[in-house]
Formats: structure tokens, sequence, C-alpha cells
């Protein structure tokens, strides 16, 4: 980061509150992944347990008619840091461990 | 009006009532702990519309004023001592954070050895924290500088957290007839506006974040610039204070510094020690005067370098020792920064006094202002700190 | 199991009616596969946006909060590291006094929740715990126990388990790991006469779930232990996390179990308990061992196991069996 970017002390916040809450959302951590996981809907029983236990909240539940049960399960990219637990933990193998190419 | 017979930690507590504190967060230490009882009693008889928070420390009475006041609430403590010192660490916090809240501290030596007797060692730890920090003199200024303190503290210029000092025992415990304000008039001066960072569901902020390398200094300077304003609504609410009110003190009080050729500069209860000295050394034909500090942090090197203009020496009568230090005082070592870099023609005595609650007679204090006629005279000026009182 | 999703201050049949609402943004620096996330994730979509965090000195500070940058979505203050409960007590005290004031309305119940590490629970933070509690603040007290001071590189606490090797607690010619037993924090609490108190685990989300609900309608101070699988320090694979919880209540080794107005009820019953070998041969922390002190810890979780078993009346928590 350039020094000269940033904000100077008078156009930053008083006693260093953050009002933009929740803009970590706006932070790529994709470079941390080896593996990414890959839902595959047609295996996906939409049990949500991989929603359930993501601890980036990267695994997306897009209501959509048109898909099978109203919903489907998207990966959020930019959010998955790779950790695995959705992969290990659905119970249908509905999830691959695929090598990240970069 | 009510005029009341109070010690100073009543008079602290009863301003704190007046003030429509929301909560007090207090743990009991000599000699602030009449103050907390009494405060305890205020809520006890529905006198006082707060919650009291019986903390287990004073730690998290620091602490929960600090949640407290970040939820909005004007909040306000009593403490003293190792008290004080415990609650070291969030008191900085507490002024990062730009929290407003309030403490009276009924200054105290610190150990070891042990001492449950009055000196500044306590607050004198506190001066680089972020806190303003005011001395008074008396049970009424204590009574009306806790409510200027809150003014102070909250105004938008400022939001920082305050302190208000009384010596342990000499003020703390004596009594003296006070002036109280009725709640309503004193809220006409100090209404209830929450103008600081505040936890809100209805519009959530994260309060307390890291500050990185590349912020980190920008939001110490905010607290210096913070600091810098507060000298000048201090100044503001006192004149408003004097207006509403018909006391006002000023920052930085003068006594027969008019024609005055050496000055001695003291603080506290020992400022009105020091006022009896300077007459019986004028009766002496000293030409000596006396300007007491109200108001520490932060420091009014402006109004002080204008009173001390034409002075040949000044002397400063701490009442605290910053160990190992070029002087001990810890006023000494301001003044002393002061004169070196905008009055190079003035010559600084330091001298410490009342250490641990030894007497400070009247005396003393005319022996010192014979000491800086001395010097004014020609004789050698002392390198060191005199210590006054001590036993060789 | 397709009900619909509640609103939260509710309890829930089954995960499907976890809410969606997402009151801890992605895009944060912890670990692959940190279990403070999923613990914290469901915990605030139980409470709702009407709650204020208070969050002591800890990994989930650093890893949410390095300005310009917070994940809350809720008011969220930290303060230091030993005044969580302190901190806590004070914006209680604030919300009581203000809205008894008309400052803030009346009528609306605004939760005040604590989320503390080991670190700032069972060991700096505890005498501002005590006091929070003793006092009967209404708050809710979150554990989040990883067994170590993991935000400064996986340091002993007095939660570490009895064998773990730590930085300081490491493994050598005369120390083979962490040689004593931790602090029990759950008789801590109910020992201050709280009305609420519950171990959670993130290998069971409803009951996360509905514990913190329970904790949330408590008439005063809730305390809720949650177990916090730590890939980096308890070295396992990060897509194990919820494995390692789940053995962790399968072995014994964390019964869940409440605490609820006076009375004790496990709600995972596990009647053949697995041995505890089973649970420690996933963490690298715990390699060294040897059968001698896997025998102890053993002996140390069937006597915590009996201990449980005594308090609800019955054996829930049966044997092991190999």
């Amino acid at each position: 980061m350039s020094m000269t970017k940033l904000p100077g002390w008078r156009e930053l916040p008083e006693g260093a509150v953050v009002r933009d809450v929740g803009n970590t959302e706006t932070i790529d951590v994709s470079g941390w992944r080896v593996f990414k996981p890959v839902i595959i809907d047609e295996k996906c029983t939409r049990c949500r347990l991989c929603w359930i236990y993501c601890p980036d909240g990267a695994i997306l539940e897009v209501v959509d008619e048109k898909a099978r049960m109203g919903k489907r399960y998207e990966v959020d990219y930019m959010h998955c840091k790779g950790c695995g637990i959705c992969w290990r933990e659905c119970p249908v193998n509905a999830i691959e461990w695929v090598p990240e190419e970069r | 009006m009510p005029r009341l017979a109070l010690t100073t930690n009543y008079a602290v507590a009863h301003a704190a009532k007046d003030s429509d504190v929301d909560v007090v967060a207090a743990y009991p230490i000599t000699p602030s702990t009449p103050a907390a009882e009494k405060l305890a009693e205020f809520v006890a008889n529905g006198e006082m519309d707060a919650e009291y928070i019986h903390v287990e420390s004073e730690h998290s009475a620091a602490s929960a004023l600090v949640g407290a006041s970040a939820t909005g609430a004007r909040a306000f403590t009593v403490t003293a001592s190792q008290g004080l010192i415990y609650m070291s660490e969030v008191l900085y916090i507490a002024s990062g954070l730009r929290l407003p809240m309030v403490l009276g501290v009924a200054s105290r030596a610190l150990s070891a050895p042990l001492s449950i007797w009055g000196d500044m060692h306590d607050i004198a730890s506190l001066r680089d924290a972020g806190l303003m920090i005011y001395f008074v003199s008396s049970a009424q200024e204590a009574y009306d500088t806790v409510i200027q303190a809150f003014k102070v503290a909250e105004d938008p210029r400022v939001h920082l957290p305050a302190i208000v000092d009384y010596d342990g025992f000499v003020l703390s415990h004596v009594t003296e007839p006070v002036e109280t304000i009725e709640r309503e008039e004193v809220l006409k001066y100090i209404p209830k506006s929450i103008t600081w960072n505040v936890l809100n569901p209805k519009k959530p902020i994260s309060i307390g974040t890291v500050g990185d390398p590349d912020y980190y200094y920008e939001f110490k300077y905010q607290q210096q610039v913070a600091m810098e304003n507060a000298l000048k609504v201090a100044e503001e609410a006192d004149r408003e204070f004097e207006r509403m009110f018909g006391r006002g003190y000023g920052i930085i009080e003068p006594y027969r510094m008019d024609d005055a050729e050496i000055a001695m500069i003291a603080y506290g209860a020992h400022a009105g020690t020091a006022r009896v000295a300077v007459d019986k050394a004028r009766e002496k034909g000293i030409k000596v005067g006396l300007v007491r500090l109200r108001l520490w942090r932060p420091f009014p090197s402006e109004q002080l370098k204008k009173l001390l203009e034409g002075i040949s020496v000044v002397g400063v009568l701490d009442r605290a020792m910053a160990l190992g230090g070029p002087l001990q005082g810890p006023v000494a070592l301001d003044v002393g920064t002061l004169i070196a870099t905008r009055m190079p023609d003035v010559r600084l005595v330091s001298f410490t006094i009342g250490i641990g609650q030894r007497d400070v007679r009247v005396e003393d204090l005319v022996r010192v202002a014979e000491m800086l006629d001395e010097i004014s005279k020609g004789k050698e000026i002392p390198m060191k700190t005199i210590p006054i009182g001590l036993r060789e | 199991m397709s009900l619909k999703e509640v609103g939260p201050m509710q309890e829930i049949r089954n995960h499907m009616q976890i809410p969606r609402e997402e009151y801890i943004a992605g895009g944060h620096s912890a670990c692959q596969g940190c279990g403070h996330f999923v613990i914290v994730r469901h915990l605030l979509k139980a409470a709702g946006p009407n709650t204020i965090v208070v969050n002591p000195t800890g990994c989930l500070e650093v890893v949410t909060t390095v300005f310009p940058y917070s994940s809350w979505r809720v008011p969220w203050i930290h303060v230091a590291f030993e005044n969580g409960g302190a901190v806590a007590s004070g914006v209680e005290a604030a919300i009581k006094s203000l809205q008894r004031k008309g400052v803030l309305p009346k009528d609306e119940q605004i939760n005040v929740v604590v989320f503390a590490g080991d670190g700032g629970t069972v060991d700096i933070g505890f005498q501002s715990l005590s006091g929070m509690l003793e006092r009967g603040h209404k708050v809710v007290y979150v554990l989040l126990d990883n067994e170590a001071y993991m935000n400064t590189g996986i340091q002993r606490s007095g939660s570490t388990p009895f064998g773990a090797w730590t930085t300081t607690t490491p493994v050598g010619k005369k120390w083979k790991g962490e040689w004593r037993v931790r602090k029990d924090m759950i008789q801590i609490a109910v020992a201050h006469h709280i009305p609420y108190a519950a171990t959670i685990n993130p290998a069971y989300p409803v009951d996360m779930y509905n514990k913190m609900v329970k904790a949330l309608k408590a008439n005063g101070p809730a305390f809720l232990h949650a177990y916090s699988p730590c890939p980096t320090g308890w070295r396992f694979d990060p897509s194990k996390t919820i494995e390692v919880a789940r053995l962790a209540v399968l072995t014994g080794y964390w019964v869940l179990y409440e605490y609820d107005h006076g009375q004790y009820k496990v709600n995972v019953p596990v009647l053949k308990r697995k041995p505890v070998k089973e649970f420690i041969k996933l963490q690298g922390r715990f390699r060294h061992m040897t059968e001698e002190q896997v025998k102890k810890l053993q002996e140390i979780i069937d006597q915590h196991v009996e201990m449980i078993n005594k308090l609800v009346g019955k054996q829930v928590i049966g044997p092991v069996v190999e």
C-alpha cells in the first residue's frame, strides 16, 4: 500500500471506529486456497450441511425456483479459503476437491 | 442552590448525582471510599436514577465504565492510589476510544511502603494516558469541576475521559460548605446529548479495532489534537459555568502575580497553604506570587507563559516524585520544558512537598519563597529537586 | 426436513430452520477451518440483529477488525484481554439505565453477548467473568475454547487438556506436554447461582443454536462453553474441524449438557463411548503421548463423565466400547 493514498488524520474517524461494518466482504481471500471445493449439483441433496459448517460463510444458499427443490448451493470463491470442511462433511460426496490452478 | 456541609468526597458524589449520571461502577479504596458509599446511598434512596455496578476490582470499574460510556451512558467512578494505577491499562484505552467518562480521584501515595495517606504519586502515573486531569483546591471546586469535566469531556471537539483530582484526606475528608446546584439547572449546562461513538443495534459500528502501522500514528495524533482542543473548551466551559452559576476558576489561577518578581507554582490543597505563605513572604518584603495549576492535562503552556512573563525565578511545588528523572517533580518537568523552549530567561527550581502526607507548614513554604528570592539575587541555583520536610 | 427458517430468538427443531441472515461477514483472516467462526455464525443467527457483542482480545477479535475493516454487522466492542465480563456489565447496565430513562426504547430486548477465548476467560479474564456472573447481569458469555493461547502462537492456558503439546508445555526430556487437569468452567459458572450454563459444539448446530436461544432468554447471566477446534494449534488438517469436534462428543471428551434453572440435562447422550485414543490420534498436539499418558487422559475423561452422570441422576454417557 502506498502511504500517500491513505487518509490523513483529519479524514480518519474518531477512535478508529469502523462504520462500514461487514466490509471484510470486500477482501478477496481466494489466494489462500490450494484446493477448491466444486459442488456437483446433480448429486446435491440440499441437506445444507456444507452451508452450516462453513467457517467463512462461503457457501451460498441460492433461492432459485428453477433449481431442484427451489434452491441450490454455490461456493463463494472470493471468500472460500479452501479449508475443505464442506468437502469432508458432505454426506453424499457431492463436493469434489480440486487442486487450484493459477 | 442548596448549601450543604460536605467533604470533598461527598461533594464529588453530589456532583455526579446532580449531573444525572446513568452508570456508576465503583470499588472501595481509601481515601475515596466515602464517595463510593455516598453514591450507593443516593441510588439506594432513589435520589439518583443510575445503575450502580458493584465491581470486583478497579480494573473492572474502569472497564464497566468504558462499556457503559460506549453504550451512551454518562458514566462516573471514584478511586485512588493502587486502584487508579490498577485502572490505568483501561484508562489509556478509554482515551483511545474517545469516551467521555469522568473519574473522581482522591489522590494517595503509592506502595511500597504501603501508605494510605495523601500525595499525588497515583495521578502522576497517569500524566500521559490521554485523560484530562483537573486539580482542585476545595470541596466547592471539586463539586463544580466534576460538572465542568462532563461538559468538556462530552464536547465533540474533545471526547476524552477526564479526572477530577483532589488530595486524599486533606480535601477528601474535610468538611466545607458547598453550594450545590439543582439537577435541572445542571442539566441546562450539560444537556444529555450523545455525540460520541456508541454501540447501537440500529446503527452498528465496530469500536476498538486494531491500528496497524499504516494507521496507529494518525489515531494517536487525533488524541493529541483533542487534548489541545480541550484547553480552549475547558476555558469556555469555566466561563459559561461562571455565567450560569456565579463561580469560575480559570484553568490556571494567579495570586499576587501582578507585581511579582519570583513565583511559586502549586496545585491541589497545598496551593491554599502556598497562598498564606505568599502573604507572609510579602510581609517580609519578598515580591513573590503564586500560580495555581487547575488543569494539568492538557498543560496550559500559553496561559502559564503569560503569567510568568517578567518573573526571574519560579519554584514548582510537587506532591509526587518522578524517580530517577532529571528533576523529581512531575509538574516541574513540564514547567522546565516550557521554560527551556519558550522562556530561557526564567530560572526553575523544583521542590517536593507533602510526600506520603508529610506535613506542609506555612513556614516551609515561606522558606521556599526566601530561597527563590536568594536565587533571584544571585545565589547559585540547585540542580536537583529540593525535598521540603525530609529528615536528613 | 424442509421446514421453514425461523426468526432469531426462537428454538428450532432441525438445521433447516436456521435463518439465512449472516451477521459476520466473510473475508476475515481466520485460519482455514477455524472452529470459532462456525460457532459465532450460528450464535449470532440465533441472537439476531438486536445484539451488542463484547469481544475481548484474541483470535476472533484480531482476525475480524483490523482498521479500516470489520466483519461484524452487529455493534461490536473490544477493550482489552481480561475484562470482557466487566465491559459487558457496563454495556448491560447502560442499556438498563437508558431504557428506564427513555433514551433507548423500553420494550426492545437488546442482547449483550461476550465472545471470549479460553485465555480471556479461564485465565486473565476469570475475575471479571466471576464478577459479571455473581452480580447477575443479563449477558450471555460465550467461551470459545480452543484450549490454548492461539493468537500469540499456541501457549498453554488453564484450559489446555492433559497431555497436550503447546509451545510453553513442549515435549522434552523432562516435560511431555501439559501435565495438569484443566478447569471445569461449567461447574465454576454454575457455582455463581446463574440460571443457565451449557456446553456447545459446532458439530451439533441445532443443539448449539437452541442453547443460545435459551441463554438469551434466561433471566440473568448465561454461560456457554463452546468447544472450538483449532487446526493450527492442534495440528490437524483444517478439513477435519467438524470431525474432531464430533469425536470429542463421541468419546465423552466433550459432553454436551446443560444446567437450566437448577436442572442438569445431557443433550446428546452417548451410550457407547469411543476410546479417547480415537480422538487424540487425529491431532498432532497429542502425538507424543505415551500409553501411560493416554491411560491417564482416559481416566480424567471417565471421571468427568461419571460426575455428569451423577448430576443428571442416570447413566446417559455410557462406558467406553472399543
